[in-house]
């Protein structure tokens, strides 16, 4: 590309040539789904109507279902797209496994702790609450249960200042193991109704979007995002190894700490207001490695766009497939996602075990 | 038969007709969450004014042809509108609350039932469809004859009453089976019928131990008709050994009713209980 070079003043950038393209391209894409997520519902909408929703003149009922129900559930489904392909693909690169999800150090699990725990205790604690704040019970409850078992995972792993990636790993699935056992107990102790509350949360979904969970998921997101966003050369050295990593100067320590307390904000946050919504984390950070190469300076932006794309694309499809119904959005992620994981695992076999 | 219900109907299109023609309130497009309401709605002879009913909506048969807006619980506010409702009758348990509440946003009137698992509750169900469809005095004239029914429907349960330990399955599966507790809506229609429920000491429907089942020693097994009419959970009961070793399987007394019918609480309850009362104390 001429241009580029041009405007870097000769300098050749360390990217194939293609790559600014590819970032082109997504971001068309993406405002694409964006704008199909506004224009496209179960409820058949003009021009006008859309325009007057965005613009926030809402008079008509159709304006009003633009800026009250699926602008939020847009803007929602953007944080969350990032929230979930920026940690996935800094703790891929951290724990340099790339099965890695924010699944495995206990965040989804704590949030599900804490969101079943609201649903099943709902009448014992709302009773002690102002009825305004009933809505808000179940994501902080979800955020509180995330941050208190990734921290926990972290701080059983650490030991003489050092955390081990391998106790990491095994402390994740032995708290995940524990926080499952803990939802068992409350599927136990729920009733009916509670049951089918707790199956549904837990597939997630981006209905209960409105603008005031819209703007505290995004203010926590923003700020885990943008520290993640800058943490490319960090995580690249750690694809040297630890040991080379911390030889090249790099405190291996700090960086392991900062990608859990980053991670733990951004998937508690977006866990807390959606859901635990599968396979974005996974998926997103392979598909950016896939079109961008390993760079992670280029991986993360190239996920987040791919994460956001994903999850917009799902939401659309579970919206609009069978209405006035809608299946939740876990369904539709996990069905792309499935099969990818499939395919993933199939390819690297063949590969022979070398590093993706 | 027939003409007689086309006319009722044609009767029921000229009234409707007459108060939109006088700019009425009435609602005429409305969305129906809930099975016993949607039963009332029909009963009440408004069925054509449905556009949307929930998963639980199963009778009458013409709900079938109603738009589906999925479970109760879980019902999508964007969905809902697309049907354009001018009201929503939603079951107590109307959710989730951030759709519920986007709904009332875009200026849909949501109505939402009084919780009901009871004869009253039942009566009271019919007056508030009553009232928000605009058939107040109809609603009346129904719910009096509801009550009538359910006072004679009880009466004549508690005279045949043998005081039959009843326990209600949910549904069998390979770890267990689920059985409603106190305080569930098969509770209260097992005691209606004049029956006494064996499984006690706890609430809701749970998963009930071998030998707990064993030592409640039920003397009649009540399940619910799975919708293709079929009893494939019914031979299972029979096969588990704390069911094959109660009364109940010794003396053939398995009982199927219709779930909606059984547990819905809706204007069919003084029926349910007359089926139950009679099939348990045979």
């Amino acid at each position: 590309m001429p241009l580029v070079r041009a405007m870097t003043g000769g300098f050749t950038p360390p990217w194939p040539s293609k790559t600014p393209g590819i970032f082109v391209l997504l971001l068309g894409v993406l405002i694409v789904v964006a704008l199909a997520e506004l224009a496209i519902g179960p409820v058949n909408l003009s021009l006008q109507e859309i325009i007057a929703g965005i613009s926030l003149s809402a008079d008509s009922q159709g304006s009003i279902i633009v800026s009250y129900i699926r602008a939020p559930r847009l803007a929602l489904g953007l944080v969350v797209g990032t929230a979930l392909a920026l940690s996935g693909c800094a703790l891929q690169g951290v724990l340099r496994n790339p099965l890695a999800d924010p699944g495995l150090i206990g965040v989804s699990t704590g949030a599900s702790v804490g969101a079943l725990s609201a649903i099943v205790f709902k009448d014992v604690m709302l009773g002690m609450l102002p009825p305004e704040s009933h809505v808000y019970v179940l994501p902080i409850a979800a955020f509180a249960g995330a941050g208190v078992v990734t921290g926990f995972v972290f701080s059983v792993s650490r030991r003489g200042g050092a955390t081990s990636i391998a106790t990491l790993i095994l402390a994740g699935v032995a708290v995940n193991a524990i926080a499952l056992a803990m939802i068992g107990s409350l599927i136990y102790i729920s009733d009916d109704q509670q049951l089918r509350d707790m199956t549904f949360w837990m597939m997630g979904s981006l209905g209960a979007a409105n603008w005031t969970l819209v703007t505290v998921s995004f203010a926590i997101v923003a700020v885990a995002a943008f520290f993640l966003f800058r943490m490319g050369r960090e995580l690249d050295l750690f694809q040297l190894g630890e040991r080379a990593a911390y030889h090249s100067g790099l405190d291996t320590e700090r960086t392991k700490r900062k990608v859990a307390v980053l991670c733990a904000l951004a998937v508690g946050g977006v866990t807390a207001a959606a859901g635990p919504i599968g396979f974005i984390g996974l998926m997103a950070p392979h598909m950016a490695r896939l079109i961008v190469g390993p760079r992670h300076a280029l991986v993360l932006p190239a996920a987040a766009l791919m994460g956001t794309i994903l999850l917009l694309m799902a939401d659309l499809g579970v919206r609009n497939a069978v209405p006035p119904a809608e299946p939740p959005i876990g369904l539709a992620t996990s069905m792309i996602g499935g099969p990818f994981f499939l395919w993933l695992l199939l390819t690297r076999m063949k590969r022979d075990g070398l590093n993706a | 038969m027939y003409p007689l219900r086309r006319l009722s109907v044609f009767m029921v299109c000229l009234v409707v007709g007459a108060a939109a023609a006088h700019a009425d309130t009435r609602p005429l497009r409305v969305v129906s969450a809930g099975g016993d309401l949607t039963e009332i709605v029909y009963a009440l002879g408004a069925g054509d004014r449905l556009v949307g009913v929930d998963s639980t909506s199963r009778h009458p048969g013409e709900t079938q042809k109603k738009a589906q807006i999925g479970y109760v619980r879980r019902v999508s506010a964007e969905g809902v509108l697309s049907l354009k409702p001018d009201l929503v009758l939603g079951a107590n348990d109307l959710g989730p609350p951030p759709a519920v509440e986007q709904l009332r946003a875009t200026g849909v009137r949501v109505a939402i039932a009084p919780e009901g698992d009871s004869p009253d509750g039942v009566l009271d169900k019919i007056l508030f469809v009553g009232r928000h469809l605009g058939l107040d005095d109809e609603a009346r004239r129904l719910a009096g004859e509801i009550r009538e029914e359910m006072t004679r429907a009880i009466e004549t349960a508690a005279k045949s009453s043998r005081g039959r330990k009843v326990i209600f399955v949910l549904s069998v599966g390979d770890s267990g089976v689920l059985v409603g507790g106190e305080n569930t809506a098969a509770d209260a229609i097992i005691r209606l019928a004049g029956g006494e429920n064996a499984a006690r000491g706890f609430e809701g429907y749970k998963p009930m131990s071998r030998e707990s089942i064993l030592q409640a020693q039920p003397e009649v097994v009540l399940m619910m008709k799975n919708r293709q009419g079929g009893h494939r959970s019914t031979d299972r009961i029979l096969d588990r050994p704390e069911f094959s070793m109660t009364p109940a399987v010794a003396s053939g007394s398995l009982v199927t009713m219709d779930g909606l019918l059984l547990l819905g609480f809706g204007p069919r309850t003084p029926k349910a209980v007359a089926e139950l009362s009679s099939a348990i104390n045979r």
